[in-house]
């Protein structure tokens, strides 16, 4: 996959990093000079310079072949038309914005950026579920917050154990991806059994949020 | 006439003090307390300190009363964002706002709103001047 990652700060960073040791195609684009020699020393050709939201800089990052375009910079408003300018001008199928103001996720999304991250919001709620449930790690949050992915470690009395997945009643808009079994990654089908320590990863909508964790506790 | 106006640069302060004498009630939202200096003694109408990117200054500053909201901060990024949130939260019905980037104008047309480029403006009216002269 080719992927655009605009901004290079912490975030931008990172995830270059991250996709990069996946072996995907990466493209590095931070506007400020002094930040950018940094990047050029660790990621020679694969950082350049440039203002993500200007059309040349666009061009020069071969935007009309990319699959994905990650606008990771500090402020909202950049985040919001370089991804609006990829769309319109290059047909770019998904971008991601990093949401800065959680507030502003909702927006994003009508105004056609395909998903918005917020670290505001995910570690606010890291801190929330703690004190909550004390098991229950968000992952991700979709759709400004209507689709959410947990992480959940299965305990000895959890009534999900020991039973196929087809006999479970889980609530409506819930789903169990992926189970992790020691270095084993299970993708569940009807006659899967949960076992203790397993851990799971499931997809959980708004409204099932409640009736999903108090199963597990 | 309700007016808000983002960005009390020397156009947005221009705007709000001549819209002002004329009648209309006007709204200024700054981020800026240096720049909501430039409306002068005469503007009697409101000024707000904040960014318009926030739903919660709009509002402070009777968005959703407005008729007109006019995005005019010296940031290409920041008239766009506003004027878009503007468009699909509050549904005001006239809105203009300034980008001086062509390409990103051009591009942002398309998306149907009232955008006005100095840049182009400028580079056209001299442009005019000089092929009147030939």
């Amino acid at each position: 996959m080719y992927v655009i990652i605009v901004g290079g700060g912490q975030v931008g960073h990172s995830l270059a990093r991250l996709l990069m040791a996946e072996k995907h195609e990466v493209l590095l684009v931070e506007k400020d000079p002094a930040r950018y020699s940094k990047l050029s020393e660790e990621f020679g050709e694969s950082v350049i310079l440039g203002d993500g939201a200007e059309l040349d800089t666009l061009m020069d990052m071969g935007a009309n072949r990319a699959d994905v375009l990650v606008a990771v910079t500090g402020m909202d408003q950049d985040n919001l038309v370089i991804c609006q300018m990829a769309k319109i001008l290059y047909l770019i199928p998904k971008t991601i914005a990093r949401v800065n103001d959680p507030k502003n996720e909702e927006i994003f999304q009508s105004l056609g950026v395909d998903a918005t991250v917020s670290s505001t919001r995910i570690i606010g709620s890291l801190i929330e579920e703690k004190i909550d449930a004390g098991m229950f790690i968000p992952l991700l949050a979709l759709k400004g917050g209507e689709v959410e992915i947990f992480q959940t470690q299965l305990s000895s009395d959890s009534t999900l154990i020991d039973k196929k997945i087809s006999k479970l009643t889980l609530p409506q808009n819930c789903i169990i991806i992926a189970a992790l079994r020691e270095n084993q990654i299970i993708i569940p089908k009807g006659d899967t059994i949960l076992k203790e320590n397993d851990t799971i990863i499931t997809l959980v909508g708004k409204d099932a949020k409640d009736t999903f964790k108090k199963l597990f506790l | 006439m309700k007016v808000v106006i983002l960005g009390c640069s020397r156009v947005g302060a221009l705007l709000a003090t001549e819209l002002f004498s004329k009648g209309d009630e006007v709204s200024v939202i700054d981020q800026d307390p240096g720049s909501l200096k430039r409306l002068g003694r005469d503007f009697d109408g409101k000024a707000f300190l904040g960014i318009g990117i926030d739903e919660g200054a709009l509002k402070k500053a009777e968005i959703e009363k407005a008729e007109v909201f006019i995005a005019v901060t010296n940031d290409d990024n920041t008239n766009l964002m506003a004027a878009q949130l503007v468009r699909e939260k509050f549904k005001t019905p006239k809105i203009f706002l300034r980008v001086y980037d062509p390409k990103r104008a051009e591009a942002f047309k398309e998306l149907g709103l009232n955008i006005i480029c100095p840049t182009i403006d400028t580079a056209k009216k001299i442009e005019k001047f000089l092929s009147e002269k030939a």
